[in-house]
């Protein structure tokens, strides 16, 4: 019986507690990451536009985004009276259940990661490309003329996106012969791929911008036309969900870019003092710096217009990219650097 | 959903829309994003200025000027004042007139820094707004400093302006116009040749110049279709016609050329007050006539004359020869002008007000039709509508 029982233990309990374990660990610094994400692009924009942000909770202003979720928590979930109750509670639940779950393949470091599949990349992929079940959904489930036109919108968005996304990453794979993350950073020791592929670099950086909804691709919630598009109708939690969601997705796709173009948790250079620093910091401060792109881009530019997009998308990003597939593949064969 | 037989998509844009400006209904009819008809409903912010006019002395009139368009307040309250002293007959000494001179340029800057960041805004660039709103609030002390009040000056009276400027305050304006160019360079390296704004504004809601005359368009709008008409020029009044400045005109009438005349315009109105504050004579800032402007407070502690000419002023006001007279002023927006109808008394029989919004609001959907949702945001940012105008 006590053999048993430590069978269970050790063969069963022991390893799913780790695991949960493990989660917690990832999303507990995640969410408080998205937290003051939040509150670094209140001051950064801020900063660009000569004004001051949030300065009056806390220090700094430092306590805004806990006193946001405060105020998120305690309002009131309204539900429109046409809803479809159902799909309109699970669409926010769907939206931030896959900006976590992306997390999974994530390598921090040498060595760690959650789960360090063969399959990363694809996975990562996939996890993206089903957001827009979430946006989607809520745009439907709301019933509302503007939630609607911002879903569609948005599906039709992420779509284009992810097509060109999808060849980006197979130039990187490509290069690399291996999908599993951990092998896609090991392969960046010489020479980051942002340089042998740097019109990718910024094809799968702007893609970005699309996939995640962010400026000039914020269409889906457009304030100026769609008031806020697919989310409009929501308040309270599920609104901090999509919220949540949305910014998780921004620090997701950063770290994709890390991963595939910046050399992931690789100092800059392979010397003393930068090796000395321990490689999550160089990955966190690597996802910070193209995050600040994000927030850059943002003060800056003025949002595209629907078909433009759809032309940036389909006319410009996915010949590049093609082309640059067809490019990456012929180099490699023809100088026999095509991996193992 | 709101779909009709032709597969019609309604949308009620507004009135609690962030991009209408205020209070504009839009009932959009779509074909997926595609605008097929544009259907402005206009009076939810009707205050029935005309009509309150009508039981209002001449001087009591004044303030409803402001409201109209609260963005230029001051270049409306000079069209009814225009008015006024032209039924009157009264001669402005000419410091008066260069005050409001330089008061309308500083209006019509107020104006178009608040258009063109909003309309940026409104096709998503959110950082040229805050840079503007900085002048703005810079300008709104100039017209505090001249009259206590931000927004709604009443400064301008039949006869010249209620207060005098004192030095300091023209000196201070003098050294804003040497800093401000420099904003508005920014604002336009930020803008002016973005690849995004470009193809959000270049050829969209283009109003060709016999259009522009059909629609009834003035102003910035109408330059921007090519026509080369500004009543600061056509027919100057006050000081206009002692300034040196240039009338620009567009050839396209798109949205970027609407967006171009007002930066250009801003930098004209630099000039002309550059030039007001060059050329500011001495002398009374009001006629000296006791029938038309109050006399100095000081005067009516020793004069009894001052005194009652001061109490029949504030109680009766003035009173307004019969007659009839359209006036109109190059308001920031267009030509905005008063239609004065006076039968001897001391209040307007009829005034009538035209204001340029409204013209312009009801040619949307000429511009709108065809384009996408989209566009229609960046068209009625373009055309630079305010509710208060419009509806009165």
């Amino acid at each position: 019986m006590a053999d048993l029982l430590l069978n269970l233990w050790v063969e069963y309990l022991w390893p799913l507690l780790w695991i949960v374990i493990l989660i917690v660990c990832i999303v507990l610094p995640l969410l408080i990451a998205v937290a003051y994400l939040t509150y670094a692009e209140r001051k950064i924009i801020a900063a660009m536009q000569m004004r001051k942000g949030p300065n009056v909770v806390g220090p700094f202003g430092l306590l805004q985004p806990m006193a946001d979720g405060l105020k998120l928590f305690l309002k009131e979930t309204v539900l429109p009276s046409r809803a479809n109750a159902t799909v309109y509670f699970l669409a926010p639940m769907m939206t931030f259940f896959l900006a976590l779950v992306g997390w999974a393949v994530i390598p921090f470091g040498e060595g760690i990661v959650l789960a360090d599949i063969n399959v990363g990349i694809l996975y990562l992929f996939a996890i993206s490309s089903l957001g827009v079940y979430g946006i989607i959904m809520s745009g439907w489930a709301s019933n509302s003329k503007y939630a609607f036109l911002g879903g569609l919108r948005s599906a039709a968005q992420m779509v284009s996106y992810e097509v060109s996304i999808g060849f980006v990453l197979i130039s990187v794979l490509l290069t690399v012969g291996s999908l599993n993350l951990s092998d896609v950073v090991m392969a960046q020791k010489s020479v980051w791929f942002f340089i042998p592929h740097l019109p990718m670099f910024v094809v799968f950086f702007i893609s970005g911008l699309a996939e995640t909804n962010r400026s000039p691709f914020d269409l889906p919630e457009a304030e100026a036309e769609l008031v806020a598009g697919y989310n409009v109708e929501y308040s309270a939690m599920p609104f901090a969900l999509f919220f949540l969601g949305e910014y998780a997705n921004m620090i997701l796709m950063s770290a994709m870019t890390v991963i595939l173009f910046l050399g992931g948790w690789l100092p800059p250079m392979d010397i003393a003092l930068f090796s000395w620093i321990p490689g999550p910091i160089w990955f966190i401060a690597k996802i910070c710096f193209v995050l600040f792109f994000f927030l850059w881009v943002r003060a800056t530019f003025p949002r595209f217009r629907y078909d433009q997009l759809m032309r940036l998308g389909w006319k410009v990003f996915l010949p590049l990219s093609l082309a640059w597939l067809v490019i990456t593949a012929s180099v490699l064969q023809f100088t026999g650097l095509v991996p193992k | 959903m709101g779909t009709s037989e032709d597969q019609t998509y309604f949308v009620n844009f507004g009135p609690q829309h962030p991009a209408a400006h205020g209070v504009l209904r839009l009932v959009l009819g779509l074909s997926g994003e595609v605008v097929e008809r544009a259907d402005p409903h206009i009076g939810l912010l009707h205050r029935g200025t005309e009509k309150l006019i009508e039981n209002k002395t001449y001087l009591q009139a004044t303030p409803y000027f402001d409201r109209l368009d609260y963005v230029g307040t001051m270049n409306q309250e000079h069209a009814f004042v225009l008015a006024v002293e032209k039924l009157m007959g009264i001669e402005v000494p000419a410091r008066g007139k260069m005050i409001r001179t330089l008061y309308c340029e500083i209006g019509r800057i107020l104006n178009h820094l608040l258009n063109i960041t909003a309309y940026v805004m409104d096709v998503g660039g959110m950082t040229p707004i805050l840079w503007g709103f900085e002048e703005r609030e810079k300008l709104m002390e100039f017209y505090e400093r001249a009259c206590g009040a931000r927004l709604h000056a009443n400064y301008f009276r039949p006869g010249g302006v209620s207060f005098d400027t004192p030095q300091a305050l023209l000196d201070d304006i003098g050294a804003w116009t040497e800093s401000f160019p420099k904003i508005i360079d920014d604002i336009e390296t930020l803008v002016t040749e973005n690849r995004i704004f470009k193809q959000r504004t270049v050829d969209i809601g283009i109003v060709s110049p016999e259009q522009a005359l059909d629609w009834g368009f003035s102003g910035p709008n109408l330059r921007a279709s090519g026509i080369a008409w500004d009543l600061r020029k056509s027919q100057p009044y006050d000081s206009y016609a002692e300034m040196d400045f240039d009338i620009p005109i567009c050839k396209h009438g798109d949205c970027y050329d609407r967006y171009l005349i007002r930066m250009v315009e801003m930098r004209e109105s630099v000039k002309i007050i550059k030039q007001c504050l060059a050329k500011m004579p001495g002398g009374p800032a009001k006629a000296e006539d006791r029938k038309v402007t109050p006399p100095p407070r000081a005067e009516m502690k020793r004069s009894m004359e001052a005194l009652i000419h001061h109490f029949k002023l504030f109680t009766e006001g003035l009173r307004v020869p019969a007659g009839e007279t359209y006036t109109a002023v190059e308001a920031p927006k267009g030509e905005f002008a008063v239609y004065l109808v006076s039968d001897g008394t001391n209040r307007p029989y009829r005034c009538k007000i035209r204001a340029p919004g409204y013209a312009h609001l009801q040619a949307l959907e000429m511009m709108g039709k065809g384009h996408m949702l989209a566009d229609v945001v960046a068209i009625i940012g373009s055309i630079d509508i305010v509710f208060g105008e419009i509806d009165r």
